[in-house]
């Protein structure tokens, strides 16, 4: 589906890419890892057509420079700093909906299975929302519409708990139809999202592999919690993760998505100390 | 077409809510106002009185601050959007390129010229309001020097945004230029040139090329015909050109640099890294 060939960037005297060649099929699920520099942006914008580069990329037969509008419709993405557009949120998704040939509909209706309600910020500028929203309008608009390749760099970093469920859900649906690259600089925050690794350094995959994906993407467990004594620090985390105590802030229960469970623990793993009893149990 | 006006349709939405659009706005509205409050209408020079005067003081101050102002607008606003990542967004949907640029440049074209063409619609309603003496001949003309001016310097201002690669650079690149185009106006170089002797059809062709040079022989042209304000090479140009020629080459000229430079900006931006 996705085809890489001999893909090589220089910028002036640096190479970014270095003759790297991937193949990614439909339904995989790509956590693209790396330290800074290592090319994962800089792949993203050739595959986005948005640089020009040695070798040769295709997207279903067709090249990412010379036949873009073919290639972008079929490609969803969001970055992981949400540009400082000003232009209202409405006309952002009737540009988006416009450029793409699509009904702006569908957009909405992701923003609002993801928690965000479109009308009372329909005239307001998109720089103005908060970053969750703006976060959320972006997933909308690269969701919203019919895609082969959804590329998202850090995706969830903004997202609450319930609308980083509802996004998982949402990439469990599309996943027989569609590949997805997740980027991110911590396997940690994407694993349970992926069925691919790919590491890169220096411009080059130093890792490629398959790794277990029995976790649904829309699963959900129980949590509950105990703690020896009331810790602050504690309370405005476990809340930030949706938890609720019943009055002693000492007893704490909630969902936790799925694909979260591995960065749910390692944010426990912080307060081992203060924990006596911890239960987890998937309910679907 | 469509993704054409969509582009140009966002980035007026954009501009109208930027900081520099305001002050840009301001400034001209502001300059009517001014000439108005300060009783220009009222004044004399040259035999001209009323509106025609005031549009007269209007034309030049425009020709003063309208080419740095559209210059430094466009290469910050476009080069600092490219590096704030807007461009990387933006430009991920399937938006043609060339709909993208000329979009761009058509909306960002409506944002320059509609308020300098509104401050000065403004003082003629405001004169057929009060009754005086509409100088339609001038108006006219001072459009169509406004527009392709406009046009001329935004052209100018893509090519350069394209070619630098911050705004830092973009910007300092337009100053410069602006700064060479003004010292080679009748007054500056080109009067030292003739004072020097240097060869007649050199001097012709740097005044006839410089934007900012038509723009200010066109503009006085119009209430001085024989030039008395001039330096002596606007005197040499009108000797061989004559009116008329030189009134269509000051209008149709910057509306082909501004074209030819946008043209150039779009070959270079959709041949390099868009980012």
């Amino acid at each position: 589906m996705i085809l890489l060939e001999g893909v090589t960037k220089t910028f002036k005297r640096t190479t970014v890419l270095d003759e790297l060649s991937l193949e990614i099929d439909t339904g995989d699920r790509i956590a693209l890892i790396g330290a800074n520099g290592a090319g994962k942006t800089t792949l993203i914008r050739c595959l986005l057509g948005e640089y020009q580069f040695e070798g040769n990329i295709t997207l279903n037969g067709a090249n990412p420079r010379s036949e873009r509008k073919q290639v972008l419709s079929q490609i969803g993405f969001v970055p992981q700093l949400p540009p400082p557009l000003k232009m209202p949120v409405e006309q952002l998704l009737s540009f988006s909906a416009g450029v793409c040939g699509c009904s702006s509909h569908e957009m909405e209706a992701v923003a609002a299975q993801l928690g965000l309600e479109l009308a009372p910020l329909a005239k307001r500028p998109f720089e103005k929302l908060s970053g969750g929203q703006k976060q959320k309008l972006l997933i909308a608009i690269a969701l919203g519409r019919p895609t082969h390749l959804l590329i998202m760099d850090e995706p969830a970093a903004n997202l609450d708990p319930e609308a980083r469920h509802t996004l998982f859900s949402i990439l469990e649906q599309r996943q027989d139809e569609t590949a997805m690259i997740i980027s991110s600089h911590r396997l940690d925050e994407v694993a349970a999202l992926v069925n691919r690794v790919i590491e890169l350094d220096r411009g080059q995959v130093v890792l490629d592999d398959r790794v277990d994906d029995s976790v649904a993407l829309s699963s959900l467990l129980t949590c509950t919690l105990t703690t020896s004594r009331i810790e602050p620090a504690f309370s405005t985390t476990i809340r930030s993760w949706g938890f609720h105590t019943e009055e002693d802030e000492q007893q704490w229960s909630g969902t936790i998505p799925g694909p979260d469970r591995l960065r749910f623990l390692g944010m426990l793993s912080r307060y081992a100390a203060l924990l006596c009893k911890v239960t987890i149990e998937e309910t679907r | 077409m469509r993704h054409l006006w969509l582009t140009a349709q966002a980035d007026i939405s954009e501009s109208l809510r930027s900081r520099w659009f305001l002050v840009y706005s301001t400034v001209f509205g502001g300059i009517i106002a001014l000439l108005f409050a300060f009783g220009l209408t009222e004044s004399r020079i040259m035999g001209f009185v009323g509106l025609s005067r005031l549009l007269i003081t209007y034309i030049q101050l425009s020709m003063a601050i309208l080419p740095i102002f559209i210059l430094i607008t466009t290469v910050r606003s476009v080069a600092g959007d490219r590096d704030a990542g807007v461009f990387e967004y933006l430009l991920s949907l399937p938006v043609s390129l060339s709909a993208w640029f000329w979009g761009k440049m058509v909306g960002r074209f409506s944002v320059v010229f509609l308020p300098i063409f509104l401050a000065m619609a403004g003082a003629i309603l405001w004169g057929l309001i009060q009754g005086m003496e509409i100088p339609w001949r001038l108006f006219f003309y001072y459009t169509a020097f406004l527009f392709s001016l406009s046009w001329c310097f935004l052209g100018i201002g893509m090519l350069l945004s394209t070619l630098a690669r911050s705004p830092d650079v973009a910007q300092g690149s337009a100053f410069l230029l602006w700064l060479f185009l003004l010292l080679f106006l009748d007054l500056i170089l080109l009067g030292v040139l003739i004072q020097e002797q240097a060869p007649l059809e050199a001097i012709v062709a740097i005044a006839l090329s410089n934007p900012l040079q038509l723009f200010r022989t066109a503009s006085m042209l119009l209430f001085d015909p024989q030039l008395v304000l001039l330096g002596p090479s606007a005197h040499l140009i009108l000797d061989t050109f004559g009116e008329t020629l030189y009134l269509l080459w000051a209008i149709f000229y910057p509306l082909l640099l501004g074209t030819v430079s946008g043209a150039i900006g779009y070959l270079l931006f959709r041949r390099g890294d868009q980012l």
